[in-house]
């Protein structure tokens, strides 16, 4: 049964066609909207590689179904920066030699994005606390949580200018 | 390396800079292409259906009623394999479908194309499959002493190699023994297996996209099976997530391809995470003894030792991890004598082959607990026995091999017992639950805490081994200023690509080197595995803009009418070294000019063991010392690890921040296997498939690293560098459970250490 709605997705309204029924946000964004930067890794919100934000709210998009998504504020790893630039996390994952594969790197991206909304200063077991849901087989994460204390040292010295 | 050819002025992104990678800013951005990231109009969804049980007769298989499902394009079974039936590594044993009998849970059966992954469910649970269930062999101990009859047509043993060495009835006054044991680990890389076939109009050929650790060991097989000739299957390296062994074996690559050359249209087949934990290889488990004679101040005189490593139902490498298992028994310290007996054998288990570390992870595992023994048993500290102990240069394997490489073992063990201890106290500074075993939700009792300290030392190979000619092929092309390199070394995320930049920035004082597309266009580069790339890949880029650059001196010779001897590189320009104000910027050099030299790299030949386990059968070696540091509650049965030290000989930091990430990164998969990680088996079945229950390290389970790189250039490493990959995993582990031995006293042989083995 084919199924027909849109979805708000980095600001732009798209509209779903011939989708089947109980398809995940995950697939209908890659496979229905053509957006790849969204990472299944296990499809059990188990590993974050598929993290979008769903109203400014972290979430799993392999968890979620897409037609129940519809007038939400969907933001993925393709609306976190302006086309053509990197955010301050982007760039700092790249200097602090927190990418291996990358498979891991946008939901990444995505969950320390919504942490530093969270919390300013975090610490170091603050910041293993709010990524624990994220799975990286390859850095061992020690690079990883140096690019976002970076970033977070960054901004409180920028005075909360957000790049 | 000394290299007459550079002055010292160099620009950034050099050897030895920390440069960040090529792909990086694609990646963060969600940018970068990885094999599940193709979508291509008109393509068709592959899927897979696996047998059930871990050993039966097919008595039938009827795929008729999954053709009664619309969108149905394509069902494939054994029947329809029109090359070989089977394939491997190393043994061609493993059929492409199951066709009389399964073997494995998990074992293909039948491949269908359907226009949607539903229809490929439907349609795979529409096909008939009647088993006539046969006794399985998941006792590995059953295959050693023949009580089974054989499972395949090649038998139960896939290899037993035994190591002879000096006199086999020494003996000392210290004798400690032990028995240890390893559950199975899995890669379990983030990017799951995906590809992508396009056939050739009238199914003359096809083309992969493919993540992959080996481009052209794919290659020879799939065109094996396939029937095709190998220059009618073209193999193009996808966006890899991770790999750390698991794909170093074929999975869906034929499957994919001859959905594609049935149905003449494009076929995507993607695993989910069950899937990949039942189609791709895993680490062995491992049942190992061991005895160790020493004289009464620690020096040992003779090792036994007995390994039995589960090879599951086809042979995969498993040959190659028996070797590399038993001749790393003694780990990095000096012995004389030795009786050695290993089997890696056949049974209705998944299959297993490689896994970073790829046989050593278990023999470390094994010779480690077994000098902690011996320091009890002589009253010394787990640094004095391994400094006792340390190997050298020059110092002769138990296979009769001479050390040729650095061998700066008693460095490693002394740089890492000097990095500092974690300040941090039981529990951490503050109240914070995080910082104790088990984090917040598993309340464990602060004043139980016990806190250890444990070691691990290593020895591990690199490159391939016993004869085998692991060569790489790199091409580099020098025109209008710009360097483009080509080959097919896998980037599985490892940073191969970084490197190649790095080394062609360097010699030829350009700053823009473009990387060619990885296919098997040009010749093989071998796997992405073995510790090999830097070195092999390395050496085959570094010889091929050697040559590049030989041509550009001899082009500015000619301009200037100077011996091409006396030219150098200089910061971005050629300069006569006997005459610096003669200089020309490269780009101006090769301004309507281009030159380009394709090189293979060979390392020096190795030869096979003979049946007492004697030749000069690796390559080189590299070493690495690990101490960890846990609290564990020894009531609960929860484990922290609060700190991992290391101290690695690297030979040269070609790139120190990639450095780090590979030690970091395999430190993490050596906790995994120390604390948590494990497929549990279950009569043949895995009884987690999922990353609800197998569990992965986390952020939090994670420590900080601190680490001490050890540079000794090693001579006959073309860079000077060693590989990175393998050991940082490797005596991790060992580390880890030594550490927990300490802080509880309990004699622990097994991994991973699970909350029963420690509270029990
Ligand atoms: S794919 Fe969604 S959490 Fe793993
Ligand atoms: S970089 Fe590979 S999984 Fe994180």
């Amino acid at each position: 049964m084919a199924e027909f709605y849109s979805l708000r997705v980095n600001g732009v309204d798209r509209e779903v066609v011939d989708a089947q029924l109980g398809e995940s946000l995950l697939f209908v964004l890659r496979e229905r909207l053509g957006l790849l930067g969204t990472k299944g890794a296990c499809e059990q919100g188990e590993c974050g590689s598929c993290s979008v934000l769903v109203d400014g709210e972290l979430v799993c998009a392999c968890l979620v179904l897409a037609a129940a998504q519809s007038g939400r504020d969907i933001v993925s790893i393709e609306g976190i920066a302006p086309a053509g630039v990197s955010t301050d996390v982007q760039q700092a994952f790249v200097d602090a030699g927190a990418v291996q594969c990358g498979f891991c790197t946008p939901g990444l991206v995505m969950a320390a994005h919504s942490l530093l909304e969270r919390i300013v200063d975090p610490t170091d077991t603050e910041i293993r606390e709010e990524l624990s849901g994220n799975i990286c087989r390859c850095t061992g994460y020690g690079r990883l949580v140096e690019a976002v204390a970076n970033v977070a040292k960054t901004r409180i010295a920028l005075g909360g200018n957000r790049g | 390396m000394a290299d007459s050819g550079v002055a010292t002025r160099q620009r950034p992104g050099r050897i030895g800079d920390s440069v960040v990678r090529p792909d990086g800013r694609e990646k963060v951005r969600g940018e970068f292409r990885f094999s599940s990231d193709l979508p291509v109009e008109g393509a068709l969804w592959g899927a897979t259906l696996r047998s059930v049980h871990p050993h039966a007769r097919i008595k039938r298989l009827d795929v008729t009623p999954a053709w009664k499902i619309p969108g149905v394009e394509a069902i494939i079974t054994a029947d329809d394999v029109p090359g070989k039936s089977t394939y491997g590594l190393i043994f061609a044993d493993q059929p492409v479908f199951a066709s009389e009998v399964v073997r494995y849970v998990g074992e293909p059966l039948a491949a269908v194309a359907a226009d949607h992954p539903e229809t490929c469910r439907k349609a795979l649970e529409a096909i008939i499959v009647e088993y006539e269930l046969l006794d399985p062999l998941t006792d590995p101990e059953r295959a050693v002493d023949g009580s089974h009859p054989p499972i395949h047509p090649d038998g139960n043993v896939i290899r037993h190699q035994r190591v002879l060495c000096g006199d086999p009835d020494a003996t000392g006054p210290v004798v400690v023994e032990g028995f240890y044991e390893m559950g199975m680990q899995d890669q379990a890389f983030l990017g799951l297996e995906a590809a992508l076939a396009l056939p050739d109009p009238g199914g003359a050929g096809v083309e992969l996209h493919v993540a992959t650790q080996a481009m052209h060991e794919d290659l020879h097989q799939i065109a094996a099976c396939l029937g095709l000739p190998e220059d009618k299957v073209r193999l193009i390296l996808a966006g890899v997530g991770g790999a750390f062994g698991g794909r170093e074996d074929l999975s869906l690559q034929v499957h994919t391809c001859l959905l594609a050359l049935r149905t003449g249209r494009p076929v995507r087949v993607h695993y989910g995470r069950e899937e990949s934990f039942l189609g791709h290889i895993h680490r062995h488990p491992a049942r190992m003894w061991m005895r160790h004679h020493a004289t009464a101040d620690g020096r040992i005189i003779k090792i036994e030792a007995r390994f039995v490593l589960d090879g599951g139902a086809y042979a995969s490498t498993s040959s190659a991890v028996l070797v590399n298992a038993v001749t790393h028994t003694q780990g990095p310290y000096v012995c004389e004598n030795a009786v050695v007996d290993g089997w890696s054998v056949r049974t209705n288990n998944p299959p297993c082959g490689a896994m970073r570390g790829f046989g050593v992870v278990q023999a470390c595992f094994a010779h480690e607990g077994q000098m902690d023994k011996l320091a009890a048993a002589c009253g010394l500290s787990a640094v004095e026995i391994r400094l006792r102990n340390a190997m050298r240069t020059g110092d002769r394997l138990i296979t009769g091999q001479v050390v040729e490489n650095v061998a700066p073992v008693e460095r490693c063990i002394r740089e890492t017992d000097a990095l500092p201890l974690p300040d941090e106290p039981i529990g951490g500074f503050g109240d914070d639950p995080m910082r104790l075993p088990g984090g917040a939700g598993l309340t464990a009792d602060r004043g139980h805490i016990r806190r250890g300290i444990g070691w691990g030392v290593a020895i591990k190979n690199m490159m391939y081994s016993e004869g085998f000619d692991d060569y790489s092929t790199a091409r580099c092309s020098l025109a209008d200023g710009v360097a483009t390199l080509k080959f097919a070394t896998a980037e599985v995320g490892q940073g191969f690509v970084t490197i190649a930049q790095q080394i062609a920035r360097t010699l030829l004082g350009v700053d823009d080197v473009q990387l060619d597309r990885i296919d098997t266009t040009i010749g093989s580069a071998g796997s992405t595995s073995a510790s090999r790339q830097t070195w092999m890949s390395g050496g085959a880029v570094d010889m091929a803009c050697r040559r590049v650059r030989e041509r550009l001196f001899e082009h500015v010779g000619r301009m200037w009418s100077v011996d091409p001897i006396r030219l150098v590189v200089d910061g971005d320009s050629v300069v006569d070294s006997s005459d610096s104000s003669r200089r020309i910027s490269v780009a101006d050099a090769t301004a309507g000019q281009r030159f380009e030299e394709t090189a293979e790299y060979h390392h020096p030949p190795t030869e096979p063991l003979d049946e007492n386990g004697q030749g000069d059968c690796h390559t080189a070696f590299a070493f690495v010392a690990h101490r960890a540091v846990v609290d564990v509650d020894p009531e609960l049965g929860l484990v922290k690890v609060i700190q991992v030290a290391t101290a690695q000989d690297i030979g040269v930091a070609l790139n120190p921040l990639s450095v780090v990430g590979q030690l970091e990164g395999g430190i993490a998969q050596g906790l995994g296997l120390a604390v948590m990680e494990e497929i549990v088996m279950q009569d043949g079945k895995i009884r987690n498939p999922s990353f609800t229950d197998y569990l992965l390290p986390t952020f939090l389970d994670m420590p900080p690293v601190v680490a001490s790189l050890i540079e000794e250039p090693d001579p006959r490493a073309p860079l000077g560098a060693k590989g990175i990959g393998e050991p940082p995993c490797i005596s991790v582990t060992p580390a880890i459970v030594a550490a927990i031995r300490d802080a509880i006293g309990k004699d622990l042989s097994r991994v991973p250490v699970r909350p029963q083995d420690i509270c029990l």
